[in-house]
């Protein structure tokens, strides 16, 4: 990539970009004014916590409330295991950050800015406190950090606001949204920290550079983070609707035979690597073809791991995560799991394999938050792609990727 | 105008299951006893069964929303 772009500049292992080489490299911050929200919206910007919803529709429904004064609240929990590109850039760019949440309170008259970043992401809370120093005292005024509890909902935008109004990181049931009633009462924009950093690269450079930095129909750069399989694991910046495969070469290609994709992370789902290959990154095109970009994710399974094992590894996490306030989450969560692990362990139940198909067609919709609607999600994806495996462990007890790597 | 909408809120209901003995036609139990609403529409000859259901929940966790206006 040559031009300005997120990750351009200083090296990622120099740690943070300061004021100056950020202002020398983008050139100084323009006013966010209500202008702001037009210019996102032919960008064709869409959030970049996992949900890819357009950004300027996100704005508009918190400018359109009349009375109280918005707030904006920085989404940097980065609860999900597999990621790691949020933290990367808080650490690395948190000018950018602090940037688009700047440009966002300008463009929506809010007055509050929080920053809410996972606890234990010490090093990206300790970037953004040391940008902000350099920060005029007008700016400084009006953000305050806020430490997110390392839990796998607490990032979940309902979970945020009412963390910050009672101190509880669980989600709410809604409506209303934080758009309608989030911090404070308020009318609230919680929008993740990638979105915010694309938010002030559109604002500097307009919205039909940022469309020209990707393929026609999926503008701008993402943010990946790529793992597993791979030589040189981490994150890295890619055009949106460039091959997956493109991406896997970027991290320095294969290390080992690949099994399978798990694209998204552990709300994505899994993909044949043959089929992998292919997908073009475009969270809305993904979606359409059964798939999900999620956080931007692409952890690659090597060809001697088991997916049955590895999903049922994964769903057992997912159930220790529920907030346990929804009945269907907390029984139907432990028992999809308790039935996965059985399969993977070759002591499953005759119709163990029936019924977690038949769960996680009743899941969907029937959680407060989307956590449940997650873990079904990643269930389907691995009986479509691990199916015969699944029958395998089911039938014979024991383990197909076992028996082929011996052979 | 459009039919109302039942709506489960998730953190209240505590799988009492009253909702489903009441409007079967519209309600049934998971293997847990929480309500899996089969069709949120309701239909005007099953008016008056929603807003008993509505009614017997202990928890008030069964509401009948409008649908929304479009």
């Amino acid at each position: 990539m040559t031009g300005p772009s997120l990750l351009a500049g200083p090296d990622l292992r120099a740690g943070m970009e300061s004021a100056a080489g950020h202002l020398s490299r983008l050139g100084p911050l323009p006013p966010g004014a209500a202008s702001l929200i037009d210019v996102l919206e032919r960008s064709g910007l869409r959030g970049r916590g996992g949900a890819a919803f357009p950004v300027a529709r996100k704005w508009r429904a918190v400018a359109e409330r009349r009375g109280a004064r918005p707030v904006v609240l920085v989404n940097g929990a980065e609860g999900e295991p597999l990621s790691r590109k949020d933290r990367v850039l808080m650490e690395t760019r948190p000018h950018l950050v602090l940037d688009g949440a700047l440009l966002a309170a300008g463009a929506l008259g809010a007055g509050e800015v929080l920053l809410y970043v996972g606890a234990e992401h010490a090093a990206a809370a300790t970037a953004l406190g040391r940008a902000l120093a350099e920060r005029p005292e007008a700016e400084r005024r009006r953000v305050r950090t806020v430490a997110a509890p390392p839990r796998y909902v607490a990032g979940e935008e309902s979970a945020a606001v009412r963390f910050v109004n009672d101190g509880v990181a669980l989600p709410t049931v809604t409506p209303p949204r934080p758009s309608e009633r989030g911090v404070g009462g308020r009318p609230t924009l919680v929008q993740n920290v990638e979105t915010l950093a694309h938010v002030a690269m559109v604002a500097r450079f307009g919205d039909a550079w940022f469309r020209g930095l990707g393929a026609p129909g999926t503008p701008g750069t993402a943010l990946l983070t790529v793992t597993g399989a791979v030589a040189r694991p981490g994150v890295l910046e890619v055009a949106q609707g460039s091959a997956l495969g493109d991406a896997v070469a970027a991290a320095g290609g294969l290390s080992d035979r690949a099994g399978a994709v798990l694209l998204g992370g552990y709300f994505g789902g899994w993909v044949g690597a043959e089929e992998a290959w292919g997908l073009r990154l475009d969270a809305p095109g993904l979606r359409s073809a059964g798939h999900s970009l999620g956080c931007g994710v692409v952890a690659v399974l090597p060809g001697h791991r088991c997916g049955v094992v590895e999903t049922a590894r994964i769903l057992t996490h997912l159930a220790g995560q529920s907030a346990r306030q929804c009945g269907p989450c907390v029984f139907g969560l432990a028992a999809i799991a308790g039935a996965v692990q059985r399969i993977a362990a070759g002591t499953a139940e005759a119709d163990d394999l029936e019924r977690v198909r038949r769960w996680s067609g009743e899941l969907r919709g029937r959680g407060a938050c989307a956590h449940p609607d997650g873990a079904a999600g990643l269930l389907l994806s691995a009986l479509r792609t691990f199916g015969d495996d699944f029958l395998h462990h089911h039938r014979h007890g024991g383990c197909a990727v076992a028996t082929r790597e011996a052979a | 105008m459009d039919a109302p909408r039942l709506r489960v809120d998730p953190i209240r209901c505590d799988g009492h299951g009253l909702c489903a003995e009441l409007l079967p036609e519209l309600i049934r139990l998971d293997d847990w006893g929480y309500p899996i609403v089969e069709t949120a529409a309701v239909p005007g000859h099953l008016a008056a069964h929603a807003r008993r259901a509505v009614a017997a929940c202990p928890l008030q966790a069964l509401r009948l929303e409008a649908s929304p206006a479009r």
